[in-house]
């Protein structure tokens, strides 16, 4: 990757104010998206995932505000763009799909509606175009009938369908980054599948990055190229998709990928229980000063609870925060 | 059944009272204000005079009928000016929240701690009598149980899902307003209004039986009532008609209103699915 990455992170904190406090909710993040990669980022709830995508466009609601760093798009800075450079760009360079295909439709208008909005919105065109391009973009998201299917409520399509409409108003303008919030987490396997596959495709022919934010390393390991493991508020971990898989680096991954179930493998392992990662995960007022995952972690030693490993290069845009990675 | 009981009912009644009042030069045979001959004065209900006649001999079938234009408007027209205050001022506190909420939300607890009557009293008395100020006095005083519902309902959407959707597509915060919060709190409005309608009604009545409301020789059931007032004992039809089609239009918005509401109501719509 030569050319200047579509979207760079550098050192992103996060805080969460209440008054005279402030609590670090995500810690020192960078990483880059180049143009047409599809990059991942895992972790368990409440470790910052979706708290960093929505501060790529903006939308910390308060007590929540980005403390330091810098997010480059397209070489421009983003934290320091006023609140209608921002506008005009959300939804149409950056997008964003859900989880929940159920409620992130507005249930009282039909989704040709919804769809030719982002046309009108972002494209000026006159409603009478903006529907004949939202028919387009249904079609492309392979919903069929779209003529007929553009005249229906949200309550009328499965969710299947719906993450569908989701997904063609958030390409409807072409943007060059989409930002997917676990958006199969809802829906059952194999609508999950189809969706996945159609991302995929429409993502591949236009050119557009994906940050893809998920719990499940099945997606993952499907959808993207490289992939960043968050874990209380840092990133621990960065890595190729098949590196990760192959070597994972930081204890937590390795704890991760160990928890995965695989279809028959409890038998061959005499009934042995799942194996999974001791404790929970610190509560945001009470992290470590330290690796926040020394508490749990198996190889921890003192030099861990004094500070925060700094990143070991492991390649090419990999790394892993560790003192005993391997 | 029971359900669809209120709403027809109600509806049926304000829908017969609408087309009375709108066609009345049909439905009469007398001028409500010309046709005064003291001859004829306080004849009771006849052939000729359905609804007898008052102390000038005007008949006061002609008048109730026309009176209603006098109350509809009132009802329709300040009733809109409430809801449109109620809505601009509750969505916009709900939505945007903070100094401007507080701010809104004071202004509301002070309207609804004087009594709107004596609030469109005194604002009468400044601009004076006349359907004009009528509409302006009943328009400002009565806003702020729509501003009420219509904040706490765009609290509770702000955070729906397709609101912070709309958020990150890059919907301006007018745009959400008016296209994702305004539709979805449309129902409980909606009977607010309906309700809100008869109490203008009864309002107008009131100011214009204090003399306030509509001048003289023009009929309005409010002001029908002050002219009947001294005629009670002998002719107390010219009382008890325009009292009855004030009854009738406010009871009929009110069933109409609380139809609407069980209507809208999903979790009524379950139950009767």
């Amino acid at each position: 990757m030569s050319a200047p990455p579509l979207l760079e992170v550098r050192n992103l904190h996060i805080d969460m104010r209440s008054g005279q406090e402030r609590l670090n909710v995500v810690e020192n993040v960078s990483f880059s998206i180049g143009a047409g990669e599809t990059f991942g980022l895992v972790g368990e709830s409440g470790c910052g995932k979706s708290i960093t995508a929505l501060s790529l466009i903006g939308l910390l609601n308060r007590p929540l505000a980005v403390g330091q760093g810098e997010i480059l798009f397209k070489g421009q800075n983003l934290l320091k763009m006023n609140g209608s450079e921002l506008r005009r760009l959300r939804g149409n360079r950056i997008s964003m799909i859900f989880q929940e295909p159920m409620t992130a439709l507005n249930p009282l208008a039909t989704v040709g509606r919804q769809i030719a909005e982002m046309f009108v919105l972002h494209q000026g065109s006159t409603w009478h175009e903006a529907e004949r391009k939202a028919i387009a973009a249904l079609a492309q998201v392979q919903v069929p009938a779209p003529d007929k299917r553009i005249k229906n409520y949200p309550h009328q399509m499965s969710g299947g369908m719906r993450q569908r409409v989701m997904i063609a108003i958030a390409l409807a303008c072409h943007p060059d980054l989409l930002i997917a919030d676990e958006p199969t987490t809802a829906l059952d396997v194999t609508v999950q599948a189809e969706i996945l596959k159609l991302m995929q495709e429409l993502c591949d022919q236009r050119g557009t990055s994906v940050l893809m934010i998920s719990h499940d390393l099945g997606v993952i390991a499907k959808m993207c190229q490289r992939v960043g493991i968050m874990y209380a508020g840092h990133l621990v971990e960065e890595r190729a998709v098949a590196d990760l898989f192959r070597r994972p680096a930081h204890p937590y991954t390795h704890g991760l990928l160990a928890s995965l179930p695989v279809l028959g493998q409890r038998k061959l392992n005499e009934r042995k229980p799942l194996q999974e990662i001791e404790g929970i995960v610190p509560s945001i007022a009470a992290f470590p000063t330290g690796c926040r995952f020394e508490p749990r972690c198996t190889r921890a030693s003192p030099i861990c609870r004094d500070a925060v490993p700094g990143p070991s290069v492991l390649g090419d845009y990999s790394f892993v925060r560790c003192y005993h990675h391997g | 059944m029971r359900l669809r009981f209120n709403l027809l009912f109600g509806g049926a009644i304000c829908l017969i009272i609408l087309t009375l009042g709108v066609f009345a030069p049909l439905f009469v045979h007398h001028d409500p204000i010309l046709d005064a001959n003291l001859m004829n004065a306080e004849l009771p209900p006849n052939a000729d005079f359905w609804f007898g006649t008052d102390s000038q001999g005007r008949d006061v079938f002609s008048r109730v009928l026309y009176g209603s234009r006098v109350s509809l408007t009132v009802g329709i027209v300040s009733q809109l000016i409430n809801s449109c205050i109620g809505l601009l001022f509750g969505i916009s506190a709900g939505y945007i929240g903070g100094r401007w909420d507080e701010f809104v939300s004071g202004l509301t607890n002070v309207m609804l701690s004087i009594p709107s009557l004596i609030f469109a009293l005194a604002i009468m008395a400044i601009l004076g009598p006349g359907l004009g100020s009528l509409l302006i006095a009943l328009g400002l005083t009565n806003w702020s149980w729509t501003c009420r519902i219509a904040r706490s309902s765009a609290l509770s959407l702000k955070s729906q899902g397709y609101v912070q959707a709309a958020k990150t597509l890059g919907y301006s915060d007018i745009r959400i307003m008016i296209t994702q919060i305004l539709p979805n709190m449309i129902g409980p409005i909606l009977v607010i209004g309906t309700l809100g309608m008869g109490d203008a009604i009864l309002a107008e009545a009131a100011l214009s039986y204090l003399g306030l409301g509509i001048r003289p020789p023009f009929p309005s059931w409010g002001s029908m009532l002050t002219d009947a007032r001294e005629l009670i004992a002998v002719a107390p039809w010219a009382a008890i008609f325009p009292g009855i089609a004030i009854f009738l239009t406010v009871l009929g918005l009110n069933l109409f209103g609380d139809g609407l509401r069980d209507y809208l109501d999903p979790h009524m719509r379950t139950r009767k699915a």
